[in-house]
Order: C-alpha cells, then sequence, then structure tokens
C-alpha cells in the first residue's frame, strides 16, 4: 500500500505538481477541488493508471470516490488488482 | 485599411518631427504596404501606412478639411460614407477625394464627437483639430482596428501597434506587467485597457478621447452593447426575429462587399463563415472566392463540412492545410504580432491563412466573428444553461447526465464522467454571482499558477477579479445569467482576443482586412433585444440564427453540432519535428531571466510534453503561455529591434 502512495505522489508531482513543495498535496486532499488536476487531467491519470498497474477502468467508475484523492486511489488500485 | 501612428505635445520642449514619424511608422508598414503619408503641425504629428481599398488614386492620407484646421488619419472603413457624403455634400461641404475617410473631418465639422455615433464601420481614427489645438481619438464600436497610447515626458505616442510606441523613443521603458500577466493566465487576456507592457494602453472599444495641451487626457464612451436595455423585444414569436435577424445581416454584407478591390470570404464549415458565404452568393453579384484551413490532425479538421459549402455554392476555394510543424514554425512570428501572450495556437493557423489570401492578390475577407458573441452559441452559456438546471434540483441523479452533452468534439472531454464534470464545473454555485458562467473556465485557467516563479505568484491574485468587478459590475447587475455571460464574452474574449490577437492582428500580419458582418451595431442592437430563451432554446445554440438561415444552408450545416474553432496546442511543437527555438525560448537561464517562471517547473513540462502523452487543459494552456510569455520577453523587453532602412521608399504625402 505505502509503496502504490509513493508511486502516485510521485506521479501526480511529476505530472500535475511540477516543482511544487511535497507540503503541497496531502494525500486526503481533493484534485479538484485543490486544483491539482482539472477534469481533463483525470483522464491522463486514467491512462497511467491503465499503464502502470495493467488494470482498465470502466467507465461507470469515472467517480471522484475512486479517482479524487491520493488514498482513493490507492485502495481503487487494491480493489481492482485483487 | 492602415496603419497608423503619431504623437500629440502636451508639455516637452523636444516636439518630435517628421523623422521619429518615419520611425514610428516603419515597424506597421505590413499594415499598409502601398504608401507612407505624413503630417506635422505645431502640436501633433500624424503617420500613416496605407493598404489601398476604397479611392485607390486619391484616398492618400492624412485628409483635410477644407480649410486645413482638420486633418485626420485613420486605419477602418467607414461603410455608409456613400450616404454620409451625400448629406454632407447637400450641407455645402467640399470634398478633394471619393475616400470614406474625408467624411469624417467634415461630419467632425458638424457634429464633433458626436459624429461618431454616425458611423457604421470599423476604424480606428485619430483627428488633430489645429484651432483648438487638441488631438481627437476614436475606437469602433465593437473594438475591430486597434490604438494603442502611451505618455512619456511630456508626450502623448499613439499607434495601431505598440511596436511603434516603442520604436518611437528609446527612453520609453519597455516592462512587463505582471498583473496584467496574471489576468491573462486567468481570463485568456487582459481583463482591461492596460496591455502586457507597463504604461501601454489600449483605447477602449466604443470610446472617444481627447487630448490638449490644458485639459491632457480626457475620454469618454460613446456606444456600448445595450444588453439590459430590458426591453423583451418588439416580437413574440420566433420566425420574426429571424426574419428581421437575416434582413439585417443582408444588408450588413452588402454594405462590407464595399470596395474598389474584390472583396473574398473566410470559411470554417461551422454556421457563421457558412452564412456569411450564403449570403453573399444569394444576394449579392459579388464574385465569391473562400479561403479555408484544414488540418492535418483530424480532430481539429473541418474539411467535409467545408466542401460541401463549397459545392453547395459552387465557390473558387483555397485552403491552408496546417500540419503541426507548420504552426510551431511559425508561432515566434505570430507572437512578434499578437504583442501579448496567448494561451493557444488558434491564431497561428489564421496568420498563415492571411498569407494565401494575400498570395491570391486579395486584400479584404469578410469573416463569421462575432456571431456566437451575440446570437448566443457559445459552450460556455450551454454550461451555464446546464448548471442552474442542475442546482434546481440538486437531489436528482439525471440532471447531472447533462453535462455529458457538452464537449463532444474534445478528445479529452472534461464531461466524461458527469460526476467529475459536477465537480468541475461547480454546480452548487449560486446563479445569482456576477461572474456565474466564467467561473469554471477561470479556475482551471488559473491552476496554471503552479509554474509561476515567486515573483508572479506575489502579483495580487484578487486584484483579477476586483478589478472586472470595477469595470464591469454596473452594467451587469440586474442583467440574467446568460446576458451576463454574453456580455462578459463579448467585452473579454471577442474585444481583447478574438478581434485583436486572432483577428485584427493576424490578417494585418500579411496586409488583408477582415470585415464582420455580424458586428455590425444595427445587428448587434437588435440581437439584444431577442429573449435568451430563445437565442438558445433548450440547449440549441444559434436558434434564431438557424431559423434566419433555414433555407439558404444545407441541412447538415445548420443542424450540425457546433465545433468551436481550434487548434493543436501542445502538439503543434512536439507531434512533428520540434522547433529549434524551444530550446532558447524556454532554456533555464532564459527562463530565470525573464522572472515570470519557476525554471524548473517548465523543464519538467517540456520533458513530460517530450513524452508526448496526452495532457488536459491546463497544461495545454500553461505551456502555450509560458512560451509566448517568453518569446514576448525576448522580443520587445530583451531584444526590441526594428532594422529600418536609411530612407523610407514610397512616400506619398508630407504636408
Amino acid at each position: 500500500m505505502n509503496q502504490t502512495i509513493s508511486k502516485i505522489r510521485s506521479f501526480i508531482f511529476e505530472n500535475f505538481l511540477f516543482d511544487a513543495d511535497e507540503s503541497a498535496l496531502g494525500n486526503n486532499d481533493s484534485f479538484l477541488e485543490q486544483g491539482i488536476i482539472d477534469s481533463t487531467g483525470i483522464l491522463e491519470l486514467v491512462d497511467w493508471l491503465e499503464e502502470t498497474f495493467t488494470i482498465k477502468v470502466l467507465d461507470e467508475e469515472l467517480i471522484p470516490e475512486n479517482l479524487d484523492s491520493v488514498t482513493k486511489l490507492a485502495d481503487f488500485i487494491g480493489k481492482k488488482s485483487c | 485599411m492602415c496603419g497608423i501612428a503619431g504623437f500629440f505635445n502636451i508639455s516637452s520642449d523636444n516636439s518630435p518631427g517628421q523623422n521619429d514619424l518615419e520611425r514610428m511608422i516603419y515597424p506597421v508598414a505590413h499594415r499598409g504596404p502601398d504608401g507612407y503619408g505624413f503630417y506635422v503641425g505645431n502640436e501633433a504629428g500624424l503617420a500613416h501606412a496605407r493598404l489601398s481599398i476604397i479611392d485607390l488614386e486619391g484616398g492618400w492620407q492624412p485628409i483635410h478639411n477644407e480649410d486645413k484646421s482638420l486633418w485626420v488619419i485613420f486605419n477602418g472603413e467607414i461603410f455608409n460614407y456613400r450616404e454620409l457624403r451625400k448629406e454632407l455634400e447637400a450641407k455645402g461641404h467640399r470634398f478633394y477625394t471619393n475616400s470614406d475617410t474625408e467624411v469624417i473631418v467634415h461630419l467632425y465639422e458638424e457634429n464633433r464627437e458626436e459624429c461618431l455615433s454616425r458611423l457604421n464601420g470599423q476604424f480606428a481614427i485619430a483627428l488633430y483639430d489645429v484651432r483648438e489645438k487638441a488631438l481627437i481619438l476614436a475606437r469602433d464600436r465593437m473594438g475591430i482596428r486597434p490604438l494603442f497610447y502611451v505618455q512619456h515626458e511630456g508626450l502623448f505616442y499613439f499607434a495601431s501597434e505598440i511596436k511603434s510606441l516603442f520604436a518611437a523613443n528609446s527612453s520609453l521603458p519597455r516592462e512587463m506587467n505582471l498583473e496584467v500577466l496574471r489576468e491573462v493566465f486567468t481570463l485568456w487576456m487582459p481583463g482591461g485597457t492596460e496591455t502586457i507592457f507597463k504604461g501601454v494602453h489600449q483605447l477602449e472599444a466604443g470610446h472617444w478621447a481627447r487630448i490638449s495641451v490644458n485639459k491632457g487626457f480626457v475620454s469618454k464612451e460613446y456606444w456600448d452593447i445595450p444588453f439590459g436595455i430590458g426591453v423583451s423585444g418588439e416580437f413574440h414569436k420566433e420566425a420574426d426575429y429571424a426574419e428581421k435577424l437575416r434582413e439585417l445581416l443582408i444588408d450588413s454584407v452588402r454594405l462590407r462587399l464595399r470596395a474598389d478591390v474584390p472583396v473574398g470570404a473566410y470559411l470554417s464549415g461551422g454556421l457563421d463563415s457558412s452564412t456569411i458565404t450564403s449570403l453573399i452568393h444569394h444576394y449579392t453579384d459579388n464574385p465569391l472566392k473562400t479561403f479555408s484551413v484544414t488540418f492535418s490532425d483530424r480532430v481539429y479538421d473541418e474539411q467535409a463540412q467545408q466542401k460541401e459549402m463549397v459545392d453547395f455554392l459552387a465557390t473558387d476555394h483555397h485552403v491552408e492545410h496546417c500540419t503541426y510543424e507548420k504552426i510551431g514554425e511559425s508561432f515566434p512570428d505570430v507572437i512578434w504580432h499578437t504583442e501579448m501572450p496567448i494561451l493557444r495556437t488558434a491564431p497561428a493557423p489564421l496568420y498563415l491563412l492571411s498569407s494565401l489570401v494575400r498570395k491570391n492578390h486579395y486584400k479584404v475577407v469578410l469573416t463569421g466573428e462575432g456571431a456566437d458573441e451575440i446570437l448566443g452559441g457559445y459552450d460556455i452559456f450551454k454550461e451555464a444553461k446546464i448548471r442552474a438546471f442542475i442546482k434546481k434540483d440538486l437531489t436528482s441523479s439525471i440532471r447531472p447526465m447533462l453535462l455529458k452533452r457538452l464537449y463532444p468534439y474534445l478528445a479529452l472531454s472534461p464531461t466524461k464522467s458527469a460526476e467529475f464534470a459536477k465537480i468541475f464545473f461547480n454546480t452548487d454555485a449560486s446563479i445569482d454571482d456576477l461572474f456565474y458562467a466564467h467561473m469554471p473556465r477561470w479556475k482551471t485557467t488559473g491552476g496554471t499558477s503552479v509554474f509561476f516563479a515567486e515573483k508572479l505568484k506575489r502579483a495580487n491574485v484578487h486584484h483579477v477579479v476586483d478589478k472586472l468587478i470595477s469595470r464591469f459590475s454596473h452594467k451587469l447587475v440586474g442583467l440574467d445569467y446568460f446576458s451576463r455571460a454574453q456580455y462578459l464574452e463579448a467585452k473579454l474574449l471577442l474585444g481583447n482576443y478574438l478581434l485583436s490577437s486572432q483577428g485584427d492582428r493576424m490578417a494585418m500580419a500579411h496586409s488583408v482586412e477582415g470585415r464582420f458582418p455580424f458586428l455590425d451595431h444595427r445587428l448587434v442592437e437588435f440581437a439584444c433585444t431577442i429573449p435568451p430563451n430563445m437565442k438558445m432554446k433548450v440547449l440549441n445554440e444559434k436558434n434564431i440564427l438557424k431559423k434566419a438561415m433555414d433555407n439558404l444552408l444545407p441541412k447538415s450545416i445548420v443542424k450540425r453540432k457546433k465545433q468551436p474553432y481550434m487548434a493543436p496546442d501542445i502538439l503543434s511543437f512536439f507531434g512533428g519535428k520540434e522547433p529549434e527555438y524551444l530550446n532558447y525560448y524556454l532554456s533555464p537561464q532564459m527562463v530565470k531571466e525573464a522572472g515570470f517562471f519557476n525554471p524548473r517547473a517548465v523543464e519538467q513540462l517540456l520533458s513530460k510534453c517530450r513524452k508526448k502523452v496526452r495532457q488536459g487543459f491546463r497544461e495545454n494552456m500553461a505551456f502555450v503561455g509560458i512560451l509566448s510569455t517568453q518569446i514576448v520577453y525576448e522580443k520587445f523587453v530583451k531584444n526590441f529591434r526594428i532594422d529600418m532602412p536609411n530612407r523610407l521608399d514610397n512616400i506619398k504625402i508630407i504636408s
């Protein structure tokens, strides 16, 4: 789990927060509400999920409960991978 | 159509002269390649670069009145000049040319600044009143033609483009305005009359200004888009509105075909340009030459629709085919002309298109801008309508699904997931918020601040909205949210971007004049009386225009879902061969030296772009915005240079 979280965090920093400080993102912060990722960026995130974790994200799974924070993402990946 | 420049001496001991005027007019020679004219008076100097369109032999400027007490230079067209001239001649005025310019001096003799409301046209005017020792500047109602000014050491300088101001006087500071840069990275364009350069302003659309030794600079509005006049219009039925709209459009097109050179038309394949080409075909005897942009990237391409119109009207059609590389390569030149950072590459294909027009020996094109703003075409209006509908019943799980109907044309749509779209579009916001419709866009765009250097982060972000409130609240309060959104789009997107960065500057870069039938003020005034629920009927945009054109266009064009004109952004630089200049403008040293962006963040964005992954709105806007800001910095602040010949060729008049 911790490994997944750090993978997610480094992806988010590299691709959406760029040179921001580690403190710029709490694991429970909402990506959309904090303006970290816009809703077109979410699809970029999905591309990465599918490729990195070899999972398939279904259209009905494109909901904030699954994708809108580091923790939610880690949980979602956990569920999809088992 | 032309370029103008000049000065007025308010209180300086060193008055500029002919040489200074030549230095000012040369940088805008692309606006008027046919010859120059100058006038130097006691307080003022006027310079003109001419693109001959009306009265090819006699229309050289500056032009004066009977006793030479008024001198005018003018960029643009007065479409109703024949009618005005008749009227003025009946009152005893004598004309020495056949040009539209000359009506201005005589009309000014009659009505002073009030004469502006008699003009149907697109213009930037500078008129020197010798007796009153005053300079009068004016701009057309919608802001089609540009006019910039700056005051420096007791001198007032004005010009069609900012480069002329900087060329006028090397002691003029050339510094970028951080607050305006923040506006661009929030609103997509400056929110007011300030430009990206400190101290340089544009005269606002629908305004005149009087500059005199005694009173300095005084400016006044003479017209504004009359949203909110509180009238629901003279008709009850959609069909009546449609008929009146068609009548006005036909007349507007006819007036805009007045020229002593042939007139062509841009054809995108959408409803607006198809409307104009169809009206030219059906209601005038102008031989129809059309010009289109096509894209190798199919997401942006509208070739099929263009072909349908070309076959329907049998026009003589010409195509500029845009590849990623062509857009990328032309981008630095595009920015030399926009004189402003931009967040989209969309002006670049129009820059290439105007070059094609010129190669075909055409100087004038009709084009469809303005229809979306005044007749309710934009997705942002639709978006606001759906958000308001969801807000009425927040418990409904079906209503948010409507958001999925937005942006069907985008490869990466923000509405693929209704649940995300709900957050994205902030469906909780109150529709009474002054900027209700625009807030989601501004929030997404504001996300680009992740690339800012400390200095730009510190530029007051609250000022962006505060300034809009102080500029617009008295115009917006009391209007419904749909009309508020329309007003703002007309003032900001249309006025400060589409007509300028994407319009005038791209066409004039290749000496081509754009004319805009939808922006005839009679038509704009009429459109403001159409009830919003008729303009966009349920979610059917530009409903009245579609009704008006129903029998004059192929059904598929009328029924087609709106696809806004866009061009590939990041892909234009990385989809094909990467332009070499990226390593120059975006090098860590240059980014650091300019001081606006965080060099490490820019480097990371660059390497992300090189991976060619698909990226969202924010990164696309950020990349184009950062690159264009760096180009503006390099070309206008760091290395501003005009290579001027020793003598100007083609000087026609010195008065």
